[in-house]
């Protein structure tokens, strides 16, 4: 056996979730019995990324990577593989191209087309040691721009690298940093926004999970650049894990004098805390997340002024996506051409997406702008669940629109997505397939928006809800031919008057889906047909030959229009269903079909 | 009855002492009412009328604060809060099922706690465990995919466990 080797299981949350814990505890239990605790070290990491096959383990320095490991896998993970030194075949991904065993992930079309900068310690490091951030370049771009840059180097360095904002908009940041460091206060505030209210996204958790002194390094970088002595981050209380590896990395920060009076020694000080926001999703907004931050409803405010001019307690205050803050010290380290020579021209680097949905390789994956929606679904995401026939992928959320078969080759960047009718958004990536009813997606996004909005102003409180009614409508086979015109007309209206981003983007899946699935609507309305069989209301049970006549579903069915004699094919009379799915729960001999 | 009020008691110490320990008033609601809501473990009438009078603060603010965020809840949770993902990966791949059987099983909706305190239901947006798709938690406990497909055998292990 080599000595030194490492152990890295993963941490995120999904691999948690499936008893993560419990591996590294049997792994640490069997090597003590093993007595090879000074040979092999166990090292909880972030999220790997290919969450799909998790939990995973990877052994280093050979590489392994084992997918789906079991608590109990770990005592042959430790015999076998550490000490026999022979890899355990049965715990190795398949090629489902050619069905061979892949030893390595670099070798995955999972991983093949990746590039990771704000992923880059994900999964390779424990979060929670700073000593092994440090050890993989950690604060050496800190220490780099306070030993020998001037604020106005870095915001220059910023705004060169064409940096733009991952939170959503798009915005470039070294600009909003320029904008920040003119105005004179005696105090501003860099906030890092972790609300990540996007129902579908994980990407900003995982790198506070996975790598939270990156984040903390570049919100000092953004201190040092505008002149701010104080950070905040403000994330959501419903992430546990993410919170209590921030608040140790903070600790661990200021213990190594990282984070203080006296940063690395120099005169500049500058200290982070934390702020708990509430699950909402305006607060995601920054107008709101200040507010929310100074104590009150995260009710959005019209701007200007913005944030850069009058935040926080009316100072100057940068309000940056925590990925946005995970590219800053590469950018410091790697410089402005290396940097611009990944992703697009006017998009450069690269977008960390969160791809889930109807995909076989659900995941966090970080990919060149300029990729292609094709390769990150077919060959990164492997393509549709179940052989499925690809449907749509919805991108930016709530905010975003659906794109389909004939945008697949569009390169992914800010503004491609824009001129398709959707949206970069945080970079939640939802897959669907012919099983999904787009009808029914957009009345989804509507009912969340309708749950979310503030109330503020009435074309997104009540515009949404009327518009979230006519979806419902047409879902229930009660829709009209107007309703289209009218679903069009009102959505333009809500984009158009609402104060916030919220309403102001909140009609796009609507709209989105009208356009590109027109027809599918029209189905719903005129022949009360729902192809995707999602609309429970115009779902039509019948029974075929391969019924038996056991009387289950009759006996369940709440309305009693099933009938038939015992050995006999049933008939459901189609005129007294509920579609409530009774009967088709009960049948044990699938003779119950759902069209 | 006795020990449950000196039970009582004992919380609003630790409270009052959270709020007194606070530097900045000015700003510090919304941690206040996470602290309460750690403490009781949901924030009805009479906890925000002591946080309003301790910090000094109307009600209607206290109020308007605790209405606004999902994560607040005014209605004690079970002793097995059911939260089901309705986020968009779980959606997609069948939550609104998932949703309807816990409901159908426990007649209760979302937001209300079963009779004998046992369960509560609440939705929820994105776990960050999308892979996993459709996802519960009950309590600390994930389920996903497969497992969620029976949410009757998941929840009959719970009242067992409770029950006897
Ligand atoms: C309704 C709404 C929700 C938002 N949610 C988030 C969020 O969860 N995280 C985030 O970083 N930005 C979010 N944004 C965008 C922020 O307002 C802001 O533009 C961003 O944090 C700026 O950071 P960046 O320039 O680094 O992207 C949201 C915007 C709106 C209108
Ligand atoms: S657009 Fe909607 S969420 Fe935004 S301020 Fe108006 S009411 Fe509130
Ligand atoms: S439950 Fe199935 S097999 Fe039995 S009578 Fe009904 S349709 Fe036929
Ligand atoms: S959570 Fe483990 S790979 Fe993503
Ligand atoms: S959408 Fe349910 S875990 Fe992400």
């Amino acid at each position: 056996m080599k000595e030194n080797k490492k152990i890295l299981v993963c941490g995120g949350t999904g691999c948690l979730s499936a008893k993560g814990a419990e591996i590294v505890k049997n792994l640490r239990d069997s090597i003590r019995e093993h007595s090879l605790e000074n040979e092999v070290e166990v090292i909880q990491t972030g999220c790997f990324g290919f969450c799909e096959k998790g939990p995973i383990v990877k052994i280093m320095p050979e590489n392994t990577f084992y997918i789906e490991v079991k608590p109990e896998d770990a005592e042959r993970i430790i015999v076998e593989d550490i000490i026999s030194e022979k890899r355990i075949i049965e715990l190795l991904y398949i090629d489902p191209k050619n069905g061979e065993r892949v030893f390595e992930g670099e070798n995955m079309e999972f991983y093949k087309k990746q590039v990771r900068i704000a992923l880059k310690n994900c999964g390779t490091i424990d979060p929670e040691s700073i000593e092994q951030y440090m050890a993989a370049e950690g604060y050496a771009a800190l220490k780099k721009i306070l030993t020998t840059m001037t604020p106005e180097n870095v915001v220059k360095i910023i705004k060169d690298s064409g940096l733009r904002g991952r939170g959503g908009g798009g915005y470039s940041t070294g600009l909003k940093w320029e904008f920040a460091s003119k105005n004179i206060s005696d105090q501003k505030y860099i906030v890092c926004n972790a609300d990540e209210g996007d129902p579908g996204a994980f990407m900003d958790r995982s790198i506070l999970e996975g790598d939270p002194h990156s984040v903390i390094e570049g919100m000092i970088i953004a201190g040092y650049a505008i002149g701010a002595t104080e950070g905040l981050v403000y994330i959501r209380a419903e992430y546990p894990l993410a919170i209590e590896r921030l608040r140790k990395a903070i600790e661990t920060a200021r213990k190594n004098k990282i984070l203080g009076e006296n940063v690395f020694g120099t005169d500049f000080k500058f200290d982070i805390e934390i702020k708990y926001g509430a699950g909402a999703f305006v607060c995601g907004e920054e107008t709101a997340l200040i507010h929310s931050m100074e104590g009150g409803r995260g009710e959005p405010t019209t701007k200007p002024p913005y944030p850069a001019e009058s935040g926080y307690w009316g100072k100057p205050t940068i309000v940056n996506n925590v990925e946005t803050l995970a590219n800053i010290a590469q950018i410091i380290l790697k410089g402005v051409d290396w940097f611009r020579s990944i992703g697009t021209k006017n998009s450069p680097g690269t977008k960390v997406f969160a791809l889930a949905g109807k995909i076989n390789n659900v995941g966090l994956v970080e990919v060149p702008m300029g990729t292609t929606l094709r390769e990150v679904i077919f060959e990164i995401g492997g393509g549709i669940k179940n052989n499925k026939k690809f449907k749509a992928v919805q991108t930016g959320g709530p905010s975003g629109g659906c794109l389909t078969e004939k945008d697949l080759d569009t390169p992914i960047d800010f503004d491609t997505l824009l001129a398709k009718g959707s949206m970069m958004g945080s970079g939640g990536m939802i897959v669907m397939d012919e099983d999904d009813c787009m009808v029914a997606v957009s009345k989804f996004y509507l009912e969340f928006t309708v749950d979310e909005s503030c109330g503020k102003c009435a074309p997104c409180r009540i515009g949404n809800t009327r518009l979230w009614e006519i979806l419902d409508r047409i879902t229930k086979g009660e829709g009209k031919e107007e309703d289209i015109a009218l679903l069009k007309e009102l959505s333009q209206t809500i984009k158009t008057t609402s104060l916030c981003g919220l309403g102001q983007t909140s009609p796009n899946p609507v709209l989105s889906t009208i356009n590109q699935f027109l027809d599918e609507y029209l189905e719903h309305i005129h022949e009360k047909k729902c192809r995707a069989g999602q609309c429970q209301a115009l779902r039509k049970y019948l029974i075929n030959d391969k019924c038996v006549g056991c009387t289950a579903c009759a006996r369940v069915c709440p309305v009693a229009c099933i009938e038939g004699k015992v050995k006999e094919r049933h008939v459901i009379d189609q005129t007294r269903c509920i579609k409530c799915g009774a009967c088709y729960n009960a049948c044990k001999f699938n003779a119950i079909d759902v069209a | 009855m006795a020990c449950d009020n000196k039970l009582k008691k004992e919380m609003f110490e630790e409270l009052k002492k959270y709020i007194d320990e606070i530097g900045e008033k000015n700003g510090a609601l919304i941690s206040v009412l996470h602290k309460g809501q750690e403490i009781f473990g949901y924030l009805p009438q009479e906890i925000q009328e002591f946080i309003a009078k301790e910090m000094n603060i109307p009600i209607a603010k206290v109020y308007g604060v605790v209405s606004f965020y999902h994560f607040f809840s005014m209605t004690p949770k079970g002793k097995h809060p059911i939260s089901v993902c309705m986020g968009t990966a779980c959606y997609v791949r069948g939550a609104e099922k998932v949703l309807n059987s816990v409901k159908n099983y426990l007649g209760i909706d979302v937001g209300e706690t079963t009779e004998d305190g046992l369960f509560s239901i609440d939705a929820l947006r994105c776990v960050g465990a999308c892979g996993l798709a459709p996802v519960v938690l009950i309590g600390k406990d994930v389920y996903g995919k497969e497992q969620v497909k029976d949410m009757k055998k998941i929840l009959e292990k719970y009242r067992k466990e409770s029950v006897g």
